[in-house]
């Protein structure tokens, strides 16, 4: 029996590991406000990383699955929402029937930088930017990765070429990324004043990544701390009326 | 008044249902006094646990139903709505992701204390053979349902999986494009994978009835692989076996809960979160862990129809099982050299699955073909073989003796007839 | 779960009235919990049948009355429902005003003008716009429509008529046209819902 469970637990560990290339990338990893059992979303992190999606990675990333409203999980007041969504157009369809834009409200989709996945090539040398709604569970390492990525990028090792239009990245697996480096040293000014170090701004980034591909973060680990606590008391009273049953057998 | 059933029922209401239509005697008979061995392990709390979980599959199942699209441009973007805008649809969507992982550990455990214990042999083969199917339709309902939230894996995988039938000679062309509705995976294979994928759980349900129904017939195996000989060798089935069931079940209910609230993407892929894409092929194409020995057999042989008929093969083999072993001893606690071959077989299927995740170079194409070659040669050769040539240990006289008596598989006092293994109870 | 089997003599312990009560206490708690466990896993799938987020967040619409001329009505979606949003000239309003309980088919509140409107904005009437016949969308918001013999609608499907203020004057129709909870933002916005 103890061979087994030796067996099953390498197993486990052997299986729970993802796929790897022949050449992994090692990712620095940091500590982050909302891991572990009762972690929850540092909010001025992820204001200040939404402030950063919605002034430079918007221009060219969707994230359509988000909606302005969803922006309250963050403690953004309801009329700052819809302030914020009333500065984007988004399309409509006016009285005659011709394409039209109108302002955003808290109810929309984040708006889309291109209509269509045809438009966004065409401008961008054909390259198409991932939509950045899951972005955090679609990538291996997640809030890592993202953060790893976006202080990536450098000069290629000696030796090393670049194809043409893509960029040397640490962090991206094959190290030739399509995307230009997004982010520099106050490529922002925080509204909260914060000092935004590349580093800060990649940390912000992805603590809002991270929420809006798992905005029920908060919401699943404090209820499952409950449902794993009770569960627990229950394997006790359980294990005891067995016992208690069993006693005259045993 | 003739036919109706004479009842026991005290409660005049439930008498009048009884005599009409006998389920709270068959229910008081099946699981109320049913006489079960009084030895079992926690190793036989499985099956239960594989009904629990089959019950939360199904709810959670429906539920998801009721808001997800099974059409290929919004599929993914339901799966999402449910994730962020449906009350509980996050706990809906990972527990039952979730779940079908936790089915297939507790299917596969179930499975294994049946090859150890010997609960494949008679008069137990048709019981056996009922599971290899339910295991067939487990695992054609889990491919289907992994294509439905049509990710690049859902897509790819299914694209793969779906290609492999083409190998075979003459209908093979025909048989893909009959499940793909078109000339690739495209709208028409999401939409059937979804009415199938509703389907076959009821089709499941269907199996079990039978399942149990057969083993109540026959009663269940013990770690002794002896037949009860009366009642000093059972209990009744409640309460001894209800609440060590309910215990089971709370441990098992731990296990799930820390996966789905703390850990709910562990066994899964990331590349499933990027929508499917007919253009772009990710590096890897992996299926979820549950179906990785089989893909490592598959991939182990460099023909096309080879891998695929060892890959079924593999199964297959499993439903002739009980006339493959030629040992007239069940338990391996009596077949000292099958026990250790159990580990042997144990550990080469835990390799099938470590080398179906990684890509078949190197090192893993040589584990893969030995744990293929040792996974059938321990059922095509060894088996048959080893009825004939093993010594087994001698068998307790009876259970209650085992148990209570003095002690285990020591020698019996003279003149005492040793229990036969077949025997009936 | 039926009777408990007691097979052999009780375990020792402290006297059987003792062994007894604690055995049912742990019963107890055992029950309870496990009823806890079934109701608390019973309550997300019902939730999950509730109206979600989207649907929520399009419960509610706002809806700008300035381009509304006098005289002149237009119809808005609000949860799936046509909402007639009527500017109505004096005539109108005063028409709507002098009607007493005594002259309508359903006096049932609100029914007098003054409870069918939002205080000093009587010139604005908002109503559903469904007949509370058989669910047919009546006809008077359109300049030329037909607006029946009370100035207000004109439902085709059965000949129903409503008045200025919404209310049936005309079978067969039993109720005057339902109102939907709004509130004014501004002098010159509304919020549906």
């Amino acid at each position: 029996m103890r061979a087994a469970t030796l067996l099953t637990l390498l197993a486990g560990l052997a299986l729970a590991t993802p796929a790897v290339a022949a050449d992994e990338i090692e990712l620095p990893t940091q500590k982050w406000s909302f891991s572990g059992l009762f972690g929850t979303f540092d909010r001025a992190s992820a204001q200040r990383g939404f402030q950063i999606y919605n002034q430079v990675c918007s221009n060219c990333h969707s994230m359509k699955l988000g909606y302005y409203r969803n922006l309250t999980g963050i403690g953004v007041p309801e009329d700052m929402i819809k302030v914020i969504a009333a500065e984007k157009m988004v399309p409509t369809i006016a009285d005659d029937g011709t394409p039209a834009e109108r302002p955003a409200t808290p109810a929309d989709h984040f708006r889309s930088p291109y209509p269509n996945e045809k438009a966004a090539r065409a401008a961008l040398n054909g390259a198409l930017p991932p939509d950045l709604s899951v972005i955090e569970k679609a990538r291996v390492g997640g809030s890592d990765y993202i953060a790893d990525l976006l202080q990536g990028y450098g000069d290629p090792p000696p030796g090393m070429k670049i194809g043409d239009g893509l960029y040397y990245n640490k962090y991206f697996p094959g190290n030739q990324i399509a995307m230009p480096q997004p982010l520099q040293a106050d490529a922002v000014t925080y509204s909260d004043g914060t000092k935004a170090t590349l580093e800060q701004e990649a940390h912000d980034v992805a603590t809002f990544l991270t929420y809006m591909a798992n905005p029920e973060l908060e919401q699943r680990k404090r209820l499952g701390v409950k449902v794993v606590l009770f569960l627990l008391a229950m394997c006790g009273v359980t294990y005891a009326v067995k016992r208690q049953v069993w006693s005259d057998v045993h | 008044m003739a036919g109706l059933h004479k009842s026991d029922i005290k409660n005049p209401v439930l008498n009048w249902i009884d005599t009409r239509l006998p389920v709270l005697t068959m229910v008081q008979k099946e699981y109320g006094v049913f006489p079960t061995p009084r030895n079992f392990n926690y190793f036989w709390n499985f099956g239960a646990l594989a009904m629990v979980v089959l019950m939360i599959m199904i709810a959670s199942g429906i539920f998801l139903a009721m808001h997800y699209t099974p059409e290929k441009t919004m599929a993914f973007d339901s799966v999402e709505a449910i994730m962020r805008d449906v009350n509980y649809g996050w706990l809906l969507r990972y527990g039952h992701a979730n779940g079908a992982s936790m089915f297939f550990i507790v299917v596969y455990i179930h499975i294994f204390r049946g090859l150890y214990y010997g609960s494949y042999k008679s008069p137990r083969e048709l019981l056996w053979m009922l599971g290899v199917v339910i295991l067939l339709v487990m695992m054609a309902t889990a491919f289907m349902g992994y294509v439905l939230p049509w990710g690049q894996m859902s897509y790819w995988g299914a694209t793969v999986i779906t290609n492999l039938f083409s190998a075979f000679p003459l209908v093979g062309e025909w048989i893909v494009h009959l499940l793909w509705g078109g000339f690739s995976v495209d709208n028409p294979t999401l939409n059937r994978f979804f009415a199938l994928h509703y389907l076959l759980p009821f089709v499941l349900v269907g199996v079990i009835l039978f399942h149990v129904a057969a083993l109540h017939v026959t009663g269940s195996n013990n770690p002794l692989g002896i037949e009860p000989k009366g009642p000093q060798d059972t209990l009744p089935f409640h309460p001894y076996y209800t609440m060590k069931d309910s215990f089971g079940i709370c441990v098992f209910l731990v296990i799930y809960a820390a996966v789905v609230f703390f850990a709910p993407n562990l066994f899964g892929e990331p590349d499933n979160y990027i929508p499917a894409n007919p253009l772009s092929t990710p590096a890897e194409i992996v299926p979820e862990w549950y179906f990785l020995p089989f893909y490592a057999i598959l991939r182990s042989v460099p023909d096309k129809l080879g891998g695929v008929c060892l890959m079924f093969g593999s199964i297959l083999v499993l439903f002739v099982l009980p006339w493959l072993d030629t040992s007239p001893v069940r338990s391996a606690k009596f077949r000292p050299i099958y026990q250790k071959l159990f580990w042997v077989l144990l550990l080469a299927c835990v390799v099938l699955g470590v080398v179906g995740k990684h890509r078949p170079e190197g090192i893993w194409v040589v584990l893969g073909r030995v744990a293929t070659a040792y996974y059938f040669l321990h059922f095509l050769v060894i088996l048959p073989l080893l009825g004939k040539l093993e010594r087994p240990l001698p068998l307790p006289e009876s259970i209650s003796r085992a148990v209570l008596g003095h002690g285990g598989g020591g020698p019996l006092p003279s003149g005492a007839a040793a229990a036969k293994p077949m025997e009936k109870a | 779960m039926g009777e408990t089997m007691s097979s052999t003599a009780p375990a020792a312990g402290h006297g059987p009235g003792a062994e007894v009560g604690k055995r049912d206490f742990l019963k107890l708690v055992a029950a309870s919990g496990a009823a806890v466990l079934g109701a608390s896993l019973v309550w997300p799938f019902i939730n999950s049948m509730e109206p979600s987020a989207d649907v929520l967040a399009l419960g509610s619409v706002e809806v700008d009355l300035a381009p509304i001329p006098v005289g002149q009505a237009i119809t808005v979606l609000w949860r799936g429902k046509p909402m007639f949003i009527r500017h109505r000239t004096d005539k109108e309003i005063k028409e709507a005003q002098d009607v007493t309980l005594a002259q309508l088919i359903d006096p049932s509140f609100p029914a007098l003008d003054s409870d069918r409107i939002k205080a000093k904005h009587d010139q604005w009437l908002v109503v559903i716009g469904i007949c509370t016949h058989l669910g047919c969308i009546p006809l008077g918001n359109k300049p030329t429509d037909p607006r029946g013999e009370w100035g207000g609608w004109f439902c085709p499907c059965h000949g129903s008529q409503y008045d200025t203020s919404g209310r049936v004057r005309h079978g067969p129709a039993p109720l005057n046209l339902a109102l939907a909870p709004y509130a004014f933002t501004t002098d010159t916005k509304i919020q549906i819902g």
